[in-house]
């Protein structure tokens, strides 16, 4: 270790102790008995690849909405007067400094059977019958496209702000129309900040356990919350141990991948 | 404020009326006019903060004026997208497109204007050669030297033959000689292609090697637009005679016609036909000072600086002005302290 790591030395040391100690530990409740046998249940039968697949399914559809809603969000807090922009970040990071338990809580009064929405959606005549908001995928994707919005907002609000202003207004100069600008100027130029909130998005909600335990009330079953079910309830913790270790591997190969894809800086 | 002869051939190609453009309290622009000829090189010169840079954006759309026209052949575009005005510009710091290659830069103008395929490829072979970067098709911007993305903006700026090209301080970021290369290169260009041009500069030796005509400005308004030989030896005010160039300037009060009366009480004879009892302003340049001449100044050197091909003197006269003065570099440079006498010819001092 050279001399200018030192100072890193307490953050290195809490980290092994608090964190790579109880991977390593997973990793060999994981691997009792000396078999793969844990392993070949999350990965062999049929009902545990299920979880596995709506893990997955449901982070890309947060990752897809986050990135809907995202894009302008940040496209406009980069482009208005400060003012505006200083509202949009308010909005933005207002929620990413409440717990993530009294969000969800707060999505609960919202979305139930007798919630805020389905009594406007009643009383404006709209519906009959409440619409089932909760207990389900619906309201799993909406808890979680509103957690991690944030993190799609800022790395775009970034790739935006990055981008010389006069490069825009050149284009509109040489005769392109606001969404010709958009589709070949601010669009490729701010391609890494997309994939930079893609990835976190998606990484963040493969793990996610509050907002699907809660919002999907034990129907929407993610990996993460099948796996609390097997430490809390089913006590089999070296299943639960593989499950994990099932999730660190898949998370670790799309991080991997995402480097190998992600493009070179542009500069300007 | 003096306007020119010499707007040169052709009608007005670009017509701008009144403008005037405030920021809060600042008055960017102060009700400007002015007109440049069809093919002329008109250079709008002031320091920062004078408001150049504003009729600029006004010009080419970006900015949207609190009064005042803006016509090009005719034709009112005041309230134009900056999209519909066919202007090309070549920003300061070139503003090209960081993810197009160069080909793909240069054909981003024409893609706009839905021209076929075969044509874009001929139109941006052509500009491309016209600025020597043939063969520079496949580079990305951030592979070439400043002067090449220059040259790559300029021909961004000119490959869809549009009716006004602006400059807007286009060789700030190059180092002297590439920056003379590249002046000469442009104003070949403009020649060459009849180019109605607006060039902004703050940089007085640049805006007299190119212009046909040079207007200066100076806290939004225009202080004087006029060829460049006039602006250099026939400046209408202060402000214009120290800007363009070096410059010693006095005051004084016309005294009989053909003489001055400084406040030291000297006098100097001066080929004016000022009326007695005006006040008035004597631009010298130090180059128009000799060993005598009619008007004669004696006095002690202060500083003494050798510039290759002159004497660069600071002299300070007896009971009176310091005068700046240049003289060939012939002999030793005088040491400070020196006792000199230089002397004007009247035809020398422009009166104004």
């Amino acid at each position: 270790m050279t001399t200018r790591a030192w100072p890193a030395l307490p953050a290195l040391i809490l980290l092994l102790v608090f964190f790579l100690f109880p991977v390593v530990r997973m990793l060999g409740f994981s691997l009792e008995g000396g078999t793969f046998d844990w392993y070949a249940k999350a990965l062999g039968e049929g009902l545990y690849l299920r979880v596995f697949w709506n893990t997955f399914e449901i982070a890309l559809l947060v990752t897809v909405f986050c990135l809907l809603l995202g894009y302008p969000l940040g496209f406009l807090m980069a482009t208005t007067t400060p003012g505006w922009a200083t509202l949009g970040f308010i909005f933005v990071l207002l929620p990413l400094w409440t717990s993530v338990l009294v969000r969800t809580y707060a999505w609960m009064v919202l979305l139930g059977r007798n919630g805020v929405f389905n009594r406007l959606l009643m009383e404006a005549g709209l519906t009959t019958d409440p619409i089932p908001l909760l207990h389900n995928f619906t309201g799993v994707l909406i808890g979680m496209v509103h957690v991690l919005l944030p993190y799609m907002v800022l790395p775009i609000y970034g790739a935006v702000r990055r981008i010389d202003p006069a490069i825009p207004a050149a284009a509109a100069g040489l005769g392109a129309s606001g969404g010709r600008i958009f589709w070949r100027i601010y669009l490729p130029l701010t391609l890494n900040g997309i994939f930079a909130g893609s990835v976190l998005v998606f990484v963040l909600s493969l793990g996610f356990f509050i907002t699907p335990a809660l919002l999907g009330g034990g129907r929407v079953m993610m990996i993460a919350v099948l796996i609390e079910q097997q430490v809390r309830e089913a006590l089999n913790w070296p299943f639960a141990a593989a499950l994990s270790a099932v999730l660190l591997v898949a998370t670790f190969a799309i991080y991997a991948l995402a480097q190998r894809f992600s493009q070179p800086e542009t500069t300007r | 404020m003096r306007t020119g002869k010499g707007s040169g051939e052709g009608s007005a190609e670009l017509l701008i009326e009144g403008v005037a453009k405030r920021f809060g309290e600042v008055a960017a622009l102060d009700h400007v006019s002015l007109s440049v000829a069809q093919g002329e090189l008109l250079t709008i010169l002031g320091p920062s903060g004078s408001g150049k840079t504003t009729l600029l954006k006004v010009v080419a759309g970006f900015e949207t004026p609190d009064a005042g026209r803006v016509l090009v052949g005719g034709a009112d575009i005041t309230a134009l997208l900056p999209a519909r005005r066919d202007i090309g510009m070549v920003f300061q710091n070139y503003a090209l497109f960081p993810h197009l290659s160069v080909k793909a830069n240069v054909a981003f103008p024409l893609e706009m204007r839905n021209i076929a395929r075969a044509e874009i490829d001929r139109r941006v072979g052509e500009a491309l050669a016209m600025v020597e970067l043939a063969g520079y098709e496949a580079r990305l911007p951030k592979q070439l030297s400043g002067g090449q993305q220059q040259r790559v903006a300029l021909a961004r700026a000119i490959v869809f033959n549009p009716r006004l090209l602006l400059l807007d301080e286009p060789f700030g970021a190059l180092d002297r000689k590439l920056r003379e290369t590249m002046q000469l290169e442009v104003r070949r260009l403009q020649r060459r292609l009849g180019l109605t041009t607006i060039f902004i500069t703050h940089d007085q030796e640049e805006a007299l090697v190119l212009s046909d005509r040079i207007a200066v400005m100076n806290k939004g308004t225009i202080q004087q637009i006029a060829t460049t030989t006039e602006i250099y030896e026939r400046p209408a005010n202060d402000f214009v005679a120290d800007f363009v160039g070096e410059s010693n300037i006095l005051h004084g009060t016309v005294s009989a016609p053909g003489l001055v009366a400084l406040p030291d009480g000297r006098k100097l004879m001066v080929d004016s036909e000022a009326a007695p009892g005006a006040k008035v302003g004597l631009l010298m340049r130090p180059e128009r000072f000799s060993g005598g001449g009619l008007n004669e100044f004696s006095g002690e050197i202060v500083e003494a600086v050798y510039l290759g091909t002159s004497f660069k003197l600071r002299i300070a006269c007896e009971g009176g002005p310091e005068l700046l003065v240049r003289q060939p570099a012939r002999g030793t440079l005088p040491a400070a302290g020196t006792k000199i006498t230089v002397g004007i010819d009247p035809e020398a001092i422009h009166v104004f």
